[in-house]
């Protein structure tokens, strides 16, 4: 995780007096004073989300608010997902564009549109909120109006056993379908809940204003099963899940096919090809790309970090591992990165070359924890 | 059992003859928290005081480990390969990394003892 760049002031979240309280160790990420763990340690943080629910602070995330006639439509002109297809209280995953074709940023957005007033709700990365709304605003026709939320907070609430926790404070939230969206009222507060996650298991995300943000939370915590985890948790539990961290598996230089996010182009846009960035997309798709996002597992106990550079064994190097670490529910090192297109099929031999040693590894199906969505 | 001394980059040394025993304080174990992985020098390899020889992996992050003395290391604690968690349940104990021999005992005594280190640590918080 990168440490907020420059000298600029730390920001708190509505839930840092909350963090404290509960013994979180606070790091410095993407500009916010964040829980990297709490007394229990990443280890058994990551292991209870995989086994009843836990409890995240995703407040540092952007969100907002896309409204007007248009909508739908202006944000297709970054992305290759399909927005105009969004069924009202659907969600999707989408991507921003870069002019050249590389990734901008990686996204959520919702329909919450009624009775023909378009609404679109988005959530975007905690490092890229002002660049995005910045490249989103100034994309909008007149009708369309942008409205970040800062005065809201969002968490997680992720595991097996995270929806049944929730829906005895709200029992519509157990009929949410997997990306499906709703507004709800818990414990008093007025809520939007998604049916989603970056964890790999079932689970919601909950976006509340912020004044309210500590009482809900504190409501969720209570909850039979329910634990607080941090950012080292959610770290390992993404990566076994095989979902991408922005600016480590991909960034401005990486395009959607060789990040392996081809399915989030939308059927429809790969036909207009009308989004920015569109050309090196369809060249990617055309003539198939010169790297490949992959899983890697080494052969042996020792992980191998971001930035490990990955040789053919005995050969060159072809690309570096992007996050890499110890999964705890896979029970030892995980990683992702970006092999040549010849290497990257399932189970082919690859070197690390970790603190100047190689290490034998392998070409590794993504992801390595099944993931658990609702269906 | 000789007494403890401690380093500024938290691993600490018991000197027995002219043979140093290593590993990690306490305190450094709880601050990189459950340890997945340990590479170990091998016997034989001559190391400087302050040498980076031993890397600690946690679930999150690798850190070095430094010979806080110098001399030949004669024998790694194998028992980390099978089982790195010993490093969290036993630091100054079972969870040891390496000997080094051929230690120059004043060097060691030039170390912190236990009350300064733990003054050291408290200076850090």
């Amino acid at each position: 995780m990168a440490d907020s760049p420059g000298e600029s002031p730390i920001l708190e979240t509505p839930l840092s007096g909350l963090h404290r309280a509960l013994g979180g160790r606070m790091v410095p990420f993407a500009g916010y004073a964040m829980p990297v763990q709490y007394p229990a340690g990443i280890m058994a943080e990551h292991l209870h989300c995989r086994a009843a629910a836990s409890l995240f602070d995703v407040s540092h995330m952007g969100q907002a608010e896309l409204v007007g006639d248009g909508a739908a439509a202006a944000l297709e002109s970054l992305t290759p997902a399909d927005v105009q297809g969004l069924k009202p209280g659907r969600q999707r995953y989408g991507l921003l564009m870069t002019e050249q074709g590389g990734i901008f940023d990686d996204f959520m957005v919702a329909n919450l549109g009624a009775q023909g007033t378009e609404r679109l709700f988005l959530v975007v990365n905690a490092s890229r909120k002002a660049e995005d709304f910045a490249l989103i605003g100034a994309a909008l026709p007149p009708s369309v109006t942008l409205r970040p939320l800062p005065d809201r907070a969002l968490v997680a609430l992720q595991g097996p056993a995270a929806v049944a926790a929730i829906a005895t404070l709200a029992p519509g939230i157990a009929a949410l379908p997997f990306m499906g969206v709703g507004a709800f009222d818990i414990a008093g507060v007025p809520a939007l809940v998604s049916r989603s996650g970056y964890t790999g298991e079932d689970g919601v995300e909950v976006s509340v204003p912020a004044d309210s943000a500590e009482a809900f939370a504190k409501a969720l915590l209570a909850l039979p099963g329910v634990q607080p985890a941090g950012l080292g948790a959610r770290d390992s539990l993404r990566l076994e899940a095989g979902l991408c961290l922005y600016g480590n598996d991909i960034d401005e230089t990486t395009s959607p096919v060789e990040a392996a996010l081809t399915w989030t182009i939308g059927k429809r846009r790969r036909t207009a090809w009308d989004f920015r960035g569109a050309d090196r997309v369809r060249a990617d798709l055309d003539n198939g790309p010169q790297r490949l996002r992959v899983g890697i597992r080494p052969d042996s106990r020792q992980p191998a970090r971001g930035h490990t550079p990955v040789h053919a064994p005995g050969g060159a190097v072809m690309g570096e591992v992007t996050s890499g670490g110890f999964g705890p529910s896979a029970n030892g090192p995980v990683a992702m990165g970006y092999v040549a297109r010849s290497h990257a099929a399932d189970g082919t031999p690859l070197e690390l070359l970790v603190r100047g040693k190689p290490i034998p590894a392998r070409v590794a199906p993504l992801p390595f924890t099944p993931h658990r969505y609702a269906r | 059992m000789a007494e403890l001394r401690f380093t500024k980059d938290h691993e600490w040394v018991r000197l027995d003859g002219d043979v140093a025993t290593i590993g990690i304080t306490d305190h450094a174990q709880t601050a990189l928290g459950d340890v997945v992985f340990v590479d170990l020098p091998e016997p034989g390899r001559e190391v400087a005081e302050g040498e980076a020889c031993a890397v600690v992996e946690s679930v999150k992050a690798a850190s070095d480990v430094y010979a806080p003395v110098a001399g030949r290391i004669v024998e790694s604690n194998g028992a980390l390969t099978d089982n790195p968690a010993l490093v969290n349940s036993a630091p100054t104990g079972e969870g040891w990394f390496f000997r080094i021999e051929g230690v120059d005992a004043a060097t060691v005594d030039a170390l912190m003892d236990e009350a300064a280190y733990a003054a050291f640590v408290e200076s850090l918080a």
